[in-house]
């Protein structure tokens, strides 16, 4: 089974022990077009679940980033500064935002996982 | 969000068949991108050549005696010295010298062809059967306007028509392209060489799948369109010029011809004579942000103290430059090109530049 978690802001969060990987949905990408601009946090800002922690600029857009969890930024995906169509490339994976170390991964039982999100996302679509 | 119900142009069915994402643009379900992005589709208007769906713009006729005279009393530009065969940019002015709309004027012979906003056609009508009689006045109800914009454009089109490639920039003929009826201008609004074609409802997915047959033509949507006419340096009406901007302000002095400027005789006329002669309180100039980060229209411009000093009308990112690029106002002694500025670009305040406009060279037609 998956241990990638989705909100329903298009963010996705990827727990590995008590830490994890946060980035943006590949829908969230396809939706926003050509991205041009990332604004991560710093290394060592806590986060509040559901607080901003992030902006992502595409060329038709900006649309700020929220955090899915709470906790310590450990690390920035830093290439995303030269190449933020990383984003674009490859959403779920080279194009990750920031790793944190959790502070509570209950927090997590809230969040979809990926059928419900294809779910949600689906329904979007129709709008 | 309240569904409206959305205006579909002659090329809806051509859009879909393409990719398009479409979205709601002054009333109308329109392509703002194909499925190459915004960013490619507007390297290739830059390199080849694009096709752009731009129906939803308003085409109207005049027509009646001494029609330029009469009309010449709503913008500042010289209509009445406009030679058939030419096309002039101009605006329409109100009585405090603001923009109602910037349009697009050809002579053909002793009629008017004009081509205004979208979003502005319903006042434009009104404003022209006003002042002009309702009998003077033809909207264009059944035609569709494609446009085929980049340094390829003319050497696509003489394909199909003989002759275009010799005509000038801000021209019009009628020419039949590949057997299809059409008014064509050498214009546009990307600072790219190009083409506008005034094509019957009927024929025009026709026309469009005919230019996009050819290798260096492909379709660009509304995205690409802001973001080239940006790089251009040129006005979006209701970013960048409206009802409370006057063309002074608006860096739009070269729209008024001589003539007009010594006579006046148009809504506003004195206040505009005025500030040619000694200048306005604020300019709109180009301004580049640095870095990449995007400082969008609304974002404030900002004295050492954190007051509000101007406002950036047009921002976005510049594919060709791969930096910010914005237009805005400012103070008119703060308008000289290098000219540091502050922006609060969301609650953060950021360096920028006044920036030499356009950001992009034009590359218009022009005969030797």
């Amino acid at each position: 089974m998956s241990n990638i978690r989705y909100t329903k802001d298009h963010e996705w969060i990827r727990v590995d022990g008590d830490e994890a990987t946060v980035g943006i949905t590949d829908f969230a990408q396809d939706q926003l077009g050509d991205i041009v601009f990332v604004e991560l946090p710093e290394v060592g800002r806590k986060l509040e679940k559901g607080k901003e922690a992030g902006v992502v600029e595409s060329v038709k857009a900006a649309s700020e980033v929220y955090a899915p969890a709470s906790g310590e930024v450990t690390a920035v995906n830093a290439g995303l500064a030269d190449d933020p169509a990383r984003v674009n490339a490859d959403a779920m994976g080279e194009g990750w935002f920031y790793k944190v170390k959790l502070a509570d991964a209950k927090e997590l039982g809230d969040l979809m996982d990926e059928a419900a999100y294809n779910a949600f996302t689906a329904a979007q679509d129709k709008h | 969000m309240a569904e409206e119900k959305l205006a579909r142009t002659p090329l809806y069915a051509l859009h879909q068949s393409l990719g398009a994402k479409l979205t709601a643009f002054a009333g109308y379900d329109m392509p703002v991108q194909y499925a190459a992005g915004i960013i490619a589709e507007h390297l290739h208007t830059r390199a080849q050549a694009s096709l752009f769906d731009v129906s939803h713009m308003g085409q109207v006729v005049l027509a009646g005696a001494d029609i330029a005279g009469r009309f010449e009393r709503l913008v500042p530009a010289d209509v009445v010295g406009l030679r058939s065969g030419r096309v002039r940019y101009t605006v329409f002015t109100n009585e405090r010298g603001g923009i109602l709309d910037d349009l697009m004027v050809a002579r053909e012979g002793e009629a008017l062809h004009l081509v205004v906003n979208a979003a502005r056609k319903s006042e434009d009508l009104a404003h022209l059967r006003a002042a002009l009689g309702t009998g003077a006045v033809t909207y264009l109800e059944d035609r569709a306007l494609i446009a085929l914009q980049g340094p390829a454009a003319a050497a696509v089109l003489a394909r199909l028509a003989r002759g275009v490639e010799a005509m000038a920039f801000m021209s019009l003929a009628s020419v039949e392209i590949a057997g299809i009826a059409c008014d064509v201008t050498r214009s546009g609004y990307t600072g790219e060489d190009g083409y506008e074609m005034s094509v019957a409802a009927a024929n025009a997915e026709e026309l469009a799948r005919r230019l996009l047959a050819e290798p260096e033509v492909a379709p660009a949507g509304l995205g690409a369109r802001d973001t080239l006419r940006l790089e251009a340096g040129l006005c979006l009406y209701a970013n960048d010029i409206d009802e409370s901007t006057t063309p002074v302000e608006a860096d739009l002095g070269w729209t008024i011809q001589k003539r007009r400027r010594e006579e006046g005789g148009f809504p506003g006329a004195a206040i505009i004579q005025r500030e040619l002669a000694h200048g306005t309180a604020r300019r709109r100039v180009g301004i580049k942000p640095e870095g990449r980060q995007i400082a969008r229209a609304h974002t404030p411009i900002v004295d050492a103290a954190g007051k509000e000093i101007g406002i950036i009308t047009s921002g976005g990112f510049s594919p060709s430059l791969e930096g910010a690029i914005a237009m805005g106002y400012v103070p008119s002694s703060l308008a000289a090109p290098g000219t540091a500025l502050r922006l609060a670009v969301r609650g953060a305040e950021r360096s920028a530049q006044v920036a030499r406009l356009p950001f992009v060279p034009h590359r218009y037609h022009t005969p030797r």
